[in-house]
This record gives structure tokens, sequence and C-alpha cells, in this order.
């Protein structure tokens, strides 16, 4: 881009006409921002001519719909916001557009970041581009069939209990979650303050380190940011794993997830040894209680955070003979069932009488979690699970909402860790309801603070497999 | 940690959300069977462990009381859905009408 091959208006256009040419089967999109989009090219295509550099020029960038962006209408995915505008630009988002990259659409995701397949969204449907009839995973669906299906190069997501690792595993791409702190939050509009974290989902491990290298650092409008020095990470990609010790979780034995994907897995680990990467055994023992600990935690932390749809101030009102009858009615039209159930469940786990066996219980737990990661790095550098418990799903397979909870079982601990984490395309399977292949991805997790070795170990990982070069034929069939 | 307690109408009042009687019976449902699960969480020794409420430890992080730019009134007041003036407006609060 800056060697002025092409300028970023051709780029721009060029993945605008994609859009435009596979949403209605994708659906990544809520909102498209084509003329933004072009404006912005003409403006950073200026700024080049006139000498300056920028390391994401004229990338097209997909921003999750949780991610306030001035002047674009930011839903979260919800008819509580379905028509507000933000006021401001998230400072993640800021870094990215300082870094010459250029958004292009607001991306579907399950309302207010609650889910796992992108179904909760009550704005539209996105479908996975390696299969039209399956699920893109959640809450990053969207982010993720945007850059599956090639209508953007980068995407901005969020993780709280896997939203980016699991559909990035789902979609055949690169999803990266930082350490908790790394990333400001300000302007991730809130789901659980002590577990969300803004993240890359891309086609490579590069690409998500240039990302990160463009967003991670303090931010003082973010009280949970991290005043810590970042270590810079697209520089220091590695093309062997000599001397990195790989620790597999005893807890969780992927024969349990049947032999095809059983198989993947361990050719995965065979593929991390031939890269000289020394296989560890270790254990999480409190790696079950993760489910529990987070859905008390989460949805308590999101009937806090969401008390703020009230009906007065933005988002929908429909009116009430008083204020309690206008907050009541407001929110109940607004929010989904999904939502609805975890301010539900988070409320009563905060209530007076039961606080301190539910949540304060579910903290002291999170400790034990997080306990468990230190002990298991005393022996290991990263620790090498799978991203989810299956390739992507059917659409509506997953009724009762405990199934779909099951979904961030792998996720969820390094996410109450705070730990960086990330899920690279390890392969293929065929699920036994459908025809065709679908990815599979090895979620790599690192020490705080430890993004730098992550990267560069997943980066090994990558350039010696082809898996994530295998690009979506659905739609390319059915949009000739 | 018993599911009988789980009082969905209550928590629904809690919660400034109203609820139909279809929802209060099927989310009643759905809560205490998550509630269930929790459960297991009975069975982790937890006396002496503290709580975490985040991973990374800040603690109150405050800033020099100094004036700055803050969003403009115009933007901001018009994603509200009823206003008056340099008002939002909401229904009576204090007193009869």
């Amino acid at each position: 881009m800056n060697g002025r091959e092409r300028s970023a208006r051709e780029l721009i256009d060029a993945t605008l006409a994609r859009i435009e040419n596979v949403e209605p089967q994708v659906g990544a999109y809520l909102s498209v921002l084509e003329r933004e989009a072009r404006e912005r090219a003409d403006a950073l295509d200026k700024r080049i001519a006139a000498g300056e550099r920028f390391p994401l020029a004229g990338v097209p960038l997909a921003v999750k719909d949780n991610l306030v962006l001035e002047g674009t209408v930011t839903t979260c995915g919800s008819r509580m916001l379905e028509r507000w505008v933000a006021p401001y630009t998230a400072s993640a988002v800021q870094s990215m557009l300082s870094a010459g990259a250029i958004p292009v659409g607001k991306a579907n995701m399950d309302e207010f970041a609650m889910g796992s397949s992108c179904e909760n969204s009550a704005l539209g449907v996105t479908r996975n581009p390696y299969d039209l009839e399956r699920v893109p995973g959640g809450s990053s669906g969207g982010s993720a069939a945007s850059v599956a299906a090639h209508e953007a190069t980068i995407a901005l997501g969020s993780d709280t209990g896997g939203s980016i690792r699991e559909p990035a595993a789902f979609c055949n791409l690169v999803g990266f979650k930082p350490t908790y702190g790394r990333i400001s939050r300000y302007g991730l509009i809130a789901f659980a303050s002590s577990l969300d974290q803004i993240g890359p989902l891309t086609r490579t491990v590069e690409d998500a380190a240039l990302a990160y290298d463009a967003m991670a650092g303090f931010d003082p409008m973010d009280s949970t940011s991290v005043d810590r020095a970042v270590e810079p990470t697209a520089g220091a990609l590695r093309e062997d794993l000599r001397g990195v010790r790989i620790g597999v979780v005893k807890q969780f034995d992927t024969h349990k997830l049947g032999a095809d994907i059983d198989d993947v897995y361990d050719r995965a680990l065979h593929d991390l040894e031939a890269l000289g990467a020394e296989i560890v055994e270790v254990e999480l023992p409190t790696a079950d209680y993760g489910l529990a600990t987070y859905y008390l935690i989460a949805p308590a932390e999101c009937s806090s955070n969401l008390a703020r749809f009230d009906g007065v101030r933005y988002g929908l009102r429909v009116d009430g003979a008083d204020v309690a009858e206008m907050n009541e009615r407001s929110r109940a039209a607004g929010f989904g069932p999904e939502v609805k159930r975890r301010i539900l469940i988070g409320t009563y786990a905060l209530s007076s009488g039961y606080y301190d066996a539910y949540y304060v219980r579910a903290q002291k737990a999170r400790t034990l979690v997080a306990r468990d990661f230190a002990k298991a790095f005393e022996s290991c550098d990263l620790i090498a699970a799978p991203a989810a418990s299956s390739p992507a799903f059917r659409f509506k397979s997953k009724s009762d909402p405990y199934s779909m909870y099951l979904m961030d079982y792998y996720t969820i601990p390094m996410s109450l860790a705070g730990l960086p984490a990330l899920s690279v395309p390890c392969g293929w399977v065929t699920p036994e309801d459908g025809k065709r292949p679908m990815p599979l991805g090895l979620q790599l997790t690192a020490p705080l603070f430890a993004e730098r070795p992550l990267l560069a170990a997943a980066h090994a990982y990558e350039r010696a497999t082809t898996h994530a070069a295998k690009h979506p034929t659905q739609i390319a069939e059915v949009a000739r | 940690m018993s599911s009988e307690n789980l009082d969905i109408a209550y928590v629904a009042k809690l919660a400034r959300i109203a609820l139909t009687d279809d929802e209060v019976a099927r989310f009643g449902a759905q809560l205490g069977d998550l509630l269930g699960h929790v459960a297991t969480l009975a069975d982790l020794d937890l006396e002496s462990i503290p709580a975490t409420a985040q991973v990374v430890e800040s603690r109150n992080v405050v800033r020099e009381d100094l004036e700055r730019a803050s969003l403009d009134r115009e933007t901001v007041l018009s994603g509200a859905p009823q206003r008056q003036g340099a008002f939002v407006r909401v229904p009576r609060i204090i007193g009869q009408a």
C-alpha cells in the first residue's frame, strides 16, 4: 500500500464490490460504510502521496457492532440500540484508523455479545462462508464471516468467554484475544467488564500481530488499561519452535470429541513437535468448574452493565405510566431472550442473600482457575487446546441454552485468568450432518503479557501447515 | 444453592424487565437448570481463597481534576428518545400528576 502499488481507493472499491456481491449470502454486516470508506480511502491516498506512511495503509476493516465509531449506527445486534448513532470512537478503533485501516462495515454479532453462534442477533442472520447452512460462531460471527468471505482483511471482535476464538475457529481464521488490559475497552459497549477484551480476526498470524501492535497500549480512558510497555510482535514471528515447551491439558482429552476431531488435534501436536517443540502434559484441575464460574460472573457483570439501557437517555423507549413501567417495558421490548436470561441470572446472583453464595463464590473459584494456569506454566511456555468442542454446527441445532454455553468450555478458563490466547486453523472434519469439510481451530494460550512468544509460535505453526489457505467455495459457486 | 428459591417474577422486578407469563415459566425452567449446573461450585473448598475481581489488579484509578472537552450536547441529546430543549424528557418522577 505505502509503496503505491495500488491506491487505497482501488482496494476499498474492490472490497465494496465484493461485499455487494456476497452479502446476500453471507450477511456479515449490519451496515456497510460505503461513502465513509471511499472518503477515508481518498484522504489516505492524499496523505500517502504527500509522503506519510502507515503500517496498515488502506486495509479494509470490519468493526464488530459493539464498538463505537463516531457517526455510525452502533447496535450491539440489539433492538435496544437499533437506531443509535455513536457520538464518539472507541480507542482501539481509533488506533486502527490512525494506522491507516479503513472501516468498511459494522459486523453482525450475538446481541450484546451474548452467544456462541451469532443466532442471538436481533437484527440479522450471518452464515458461515464455508457452509452457508452453518453458523459462523459467536459472538463475533459477522467479524469472522467478513474476513472468511473476503469482505474485509482484518476484523475487530470482542472476546469475553471465547467470542473471538470460537468464530475464528469456525471460519478458518486466526482469532486473537490479548491479555486483559492490553487493549483499551474505551468505546467497547460493555458486557462483562472484568472479562471483555477486543482483538483481531485475520487470515494470518502476521496480520493479527500487526493489528495487535497498532492497538495495544495504555489508555487513560480505560481504568482497567494496563500501564505496561508493549513489546511489538509483528517483527518477532518465528519459523520454528525449538526450545518451546507446549503443555497439553490432561483434563482436555480430545478423545471425547470423536475420532475425526481427535485425529486432527493429534496431528497438530505432531506438527508442533516436528517444529521442535517439546510436548508436556499439564493439569488444570479446576477446568471443569470454568463454565459454572463464568456463567455466574459474566451474567452478574452484564446485569450491572446493561442497567443503563433503561429507555431514558438513549436507545429504545416504550412509554409507561411512570418511570419504572417505562424502564420495564423498554427493556422487555429492547432485549432478546438470551440477554434477558443473563440479566435475570446475574441479578439473582448479586441479590441480597445470594451474593456470597453465588457471585463471591464464583470469584473465589476464579482465583483457583488462575492459579491452575500459573502452576501449569511452571512446566511449559504455551498451552495447546481445542478452540471449540466441534466445528461449526447447523442453525437452530442448539435450542437448549446450556448446550450453547458448552461451546465455550475450552475458551472460558483463559478468559477467567485474563490470559492471552488465540485460535489458529489446524485442520478439517466433515460433520456427520453435512457434506462440506469444516475447519477446526487450535487454541494456544500464553502466560499473562506473553503476546510476543504466543504470536511467534502461532506463526511457526501456521507456516508449517496449509490449513489457512483453503478458501470458501460455496459462495463463489453461487455468485457466478 | 437451591433453584427452588429462584423467584423469577421477583428478580425480573429487580432487573426492571417486564416478563410475560410464558417467559416467567420458560426462563424459570431454563435458569433453574443453569443453577443446577453451577451448583457444582459447592464441591470446591474455597474457605481460604481470596476473590478475584479482575486479574490485572489495578487499584483505584483517578485522573487529575482538570476541566477538558466532553461530548457535544446536541449530538448526545439527538440520541435521546424524548427531549425538551437541553433536557431529556421522562415520565413524572415526583408527586402526582
